[in-house]
């Protein structure tokens, strides 16, 4: 019953909003007209901005209010000349957005449609409340001589009567009205959508975009990791075998002249073997780590949480997922896990493991200082683009006092 | 004693057998996959098994599952698990069950042969063989958050030795103290990290352990 009162109202201000922006649009237009003159120029960029911030309003309304979701429409701006030559590219490119163009047909529609939806959804039940107080109105107002058509019913001083025939009326009118507010602010929601959410091309288009960036950036980073790893092969294992088989090629020639130092000799190459194993397998563990290989994410997550400085406690299991996407969330949280252990000043870490809705969910809370950004520090910057390339975002909340809350969420098509 | 061997690579394996047979070992099966791990295992009831982590069918930690499984169908049944990584986790999951006769070691250990023996028999008579890569791991873990700080440098030494499972005559030897100064290390040890003391090696390594391990 609240919920069907509060469509009323909603609907409502559904219809008031659509006449608020409808002066908006109007200034949009008028700036338009005046680019020639060049103040246009200058005009037309911050109204635009204005009514897709009227637009941005009318399409939380519809998650909120409607349950429709509307994503934006918009293409991001590119970079733009200074000057009057980047104020004409400006204005170019926002009227050539075609999401503004559907911007500016749903300013004009939305008075007549979203305005009927709304005030259908408003004045339905008050129509319905008027019927049912016609025999009042009707008592007080009858001197001065009331006549009203209630509906079918004529109402006036010849047939007084008839004000308590719209009491019936009325009532079912209400009725009527409370039943069909909800669906007409949901109505509202869906028309919301139909102009201002992305139209298949652009929504293609927008995808696009941003698979062009983020496999831009999946190889610049796969790049550097080759970097690495051969940089750590030079350094490292390579450089120890060479040693070794120098001191081999010493210990050849020491053999009968020397026999106790080629022993001497003999230990070192296998201390440096071992030292080459090691900086192998940390290698490998690098790469692609045993645990995850064996077991998955999971278990590799609680691994890690064994290795970890801080008192991890982890909690929830997954299914073996495809292995890129388990490798890239288990990198994920292992840079996760070494900022809270080198900034945040923590002691205490908990890993939640989820996968809803075929999305993998994974929550790691720290009892530290807070006051991380994604901007200071590059590793969460790193995070967001490994994970992109899998359409997996980060959401990040650390206020200043703690606690950080680090969520990971990566779409799994299984 | 009676030994099963379990490795998939055939000059490894054949070099441990060798190995084994040259220490007085008798090697009853060496194998080379999970499944037939576990078969054997169960069938043989040996002495002590040397087990590779990684083995066929699926190359992931058949090893540490066929090991485990088959502790739990013949309770304590010693087992040595090598390994290229040593994971914690690993290590944790052996020794859950607290009975001893537990072994998990780097696969280059082996190149130490007296060690490596020394290791095996350890586990056949029901001791464990840690890793000291595993025990410096857990060490340097737990120092952040547990009284291991108030340990003098030649305590956390001896504890490090003795996490591995080494008894009190090895550990003396090793660091070329006398047995007399070990053991004082040792109640002053179990005193700081307030644990129960136990003239037994294998449960005061469990102790150890499980003090580790949180």
């Amino acid at each position: 019953m609240k919920k069907t009162i509060r469509a009323v109202g909603h609907g409502i201000t559904l219809f008031l909003l659509s006449l608020v922006q409808l002066l908006c649009l109007t200034l949009v237009l008028v700036a338009v007209c005046l680019i020639p003159l060049g103040v246009g120029l200058y005009l037309t960029p911050p109204l635009i901005r204005r009514h897709r911030a009227f637009a941005d309003r009318a399409r939380l309304l519809a998650h909120d209010w409607s349950g429709v979701t509307v994503s934006r429409p918009y293409l991001p701006e590119p970079v733009y000349r200074p000057g009057l030559l980047g104020q004409a590219e400006r204005c170019r490119f926002l009227l050539a957005d075609k999401a503004t163009h559907r911007d500016l047909l749903w300013g004009f529609a939305d008075p007549v449609v979203g305005g009927f939806f709304g005030l259908m959804a408003f004045a339905l039940p008050v129509y319905g409340l008027e019927g049912i107080l016609m025999p009042a109105i009707f008592g007080a107002f009858r001197d001065v001589g009331f006549e009203d058509w209630y509906t079918i019913i004529h109402v006036h001083d010849g047939q007084p009567e008839a004000a308590w025939w719209c009491v019936p009326l009325g009532v079912l009118l209400l009725l009527l009205g409370l039943w069909a507010a909800p669906r007409f602010v949901r109505a509202h929601g869906l028309w919301t959508r139909s102009l201002l959410g992305p139209a298949d091309a652009e929504a293609l288009a927008r995808r696009v975009n941003e698979l062009t960036r983020t496999r831009a950036e999946t190889i610049d980073a796969s790049a550097a990791e080759l970097r690495r790893i051969e940089r750590d092969l030079h350094d490292g294992a390579q450089a120890r075998l060479v040693a070794m088989g120098m001191t081999l090629g010493a210990v050849e020639q020491l053999i009968e002249k020397d026999p106790d130092k080629a022993r001497l000799l003999l230990a070192e190459t296998r201390a440096t073997s071992v030292k080459a194993l090691n900086e192998l397998r940390d290698l490998v563990r690098g790469i692609h780590p045993p645990v995850l290989a064996d077991r998955g994410l999971s278990d590799a997550v609680r691994a890690l949480s064994l290795d970890s400085g801080l008192d991890v406690e982890v909690s929830g299991t997954l299914p073996r997922l495809e292995p890129p996407l388990e490798s890239a969330a288990y990198f994920a949280v292992s840079e996760v896990l070494a900022n809270a252990a080198k900034h945040s000043g923590a002691r205490r870490v908990w890993i939640d493991l989820r996968l809803e809705d075929g999305t993998l969910r994974i929550g790691v809370t720290d009892d530290g200082v807070g006051g991380a950004s994604v901007e200071a520090g590059s590793g969460l910057r790193g995070i967001e683009r490994r994970l992109a390339a899998f359409d997996g975002v980060l959401a990040l909340s650390s206020p200043p006092g703690g606690p950080t809350i680090v969520t990971l969420e990566i779409p799994c098509a299984r | 004693m009676r030994a099963v061997i379990a490795e998939d690579q055939v000059l490894l394996r054949d070099g441990l057998v060798r190995l084994l047979e040259a220490h007085g070992f008798e090697i009853v099966a060496a194998v080379d996959n999970g499944p037939s791990l576990l078969r054997e295992l169960v069938a043989h009831k040996p002495d002590v098994a040397v087990a590779d982590v990684r083995l066929p069918p699926s190359f992931t930690d058949e090893g540490i599952r066929a090991a485990i499984e088959a502790r739990g169908l013949v309770p304590g049944l010693p087992v040595l698990v090598l390994s290229q990584y040593v994971e914690q986790l690993y290590a944790r999951e052996l020794l859950a069950d607290g009975a001893g006769g537990v072994g998990y070691l780097l696969k280059d250990r082996v190149f130490d042969t007296a060690e490596f023996v020394e290791a095996v028999r350890r586990v056949a008579g029901g001791g464990t063989a840690m890793d000291p890569e595993v025990i410096a791991r857990l060490l340097t873990r737990g120092r952040a958050v547990r009284p291991l700080d108030r340990l003098t440098p030649r305590e956390s030494e001896v504890l490090a030795l003795m996490a591995e499972g080494r008894s009190n005559a090895a550990i003396a030897a090793r660091l070329v103290v006398s047995d007399g100064a070990v053991a004082k290390h040792t109640t002053s040890i179990f005193h700081k990290l307030d644990l129960q003391a136990s003239d037994d090696d294998n449960r005061r390594v469990l102790a150890v352990l499980a003090y580790l391990n949180g």
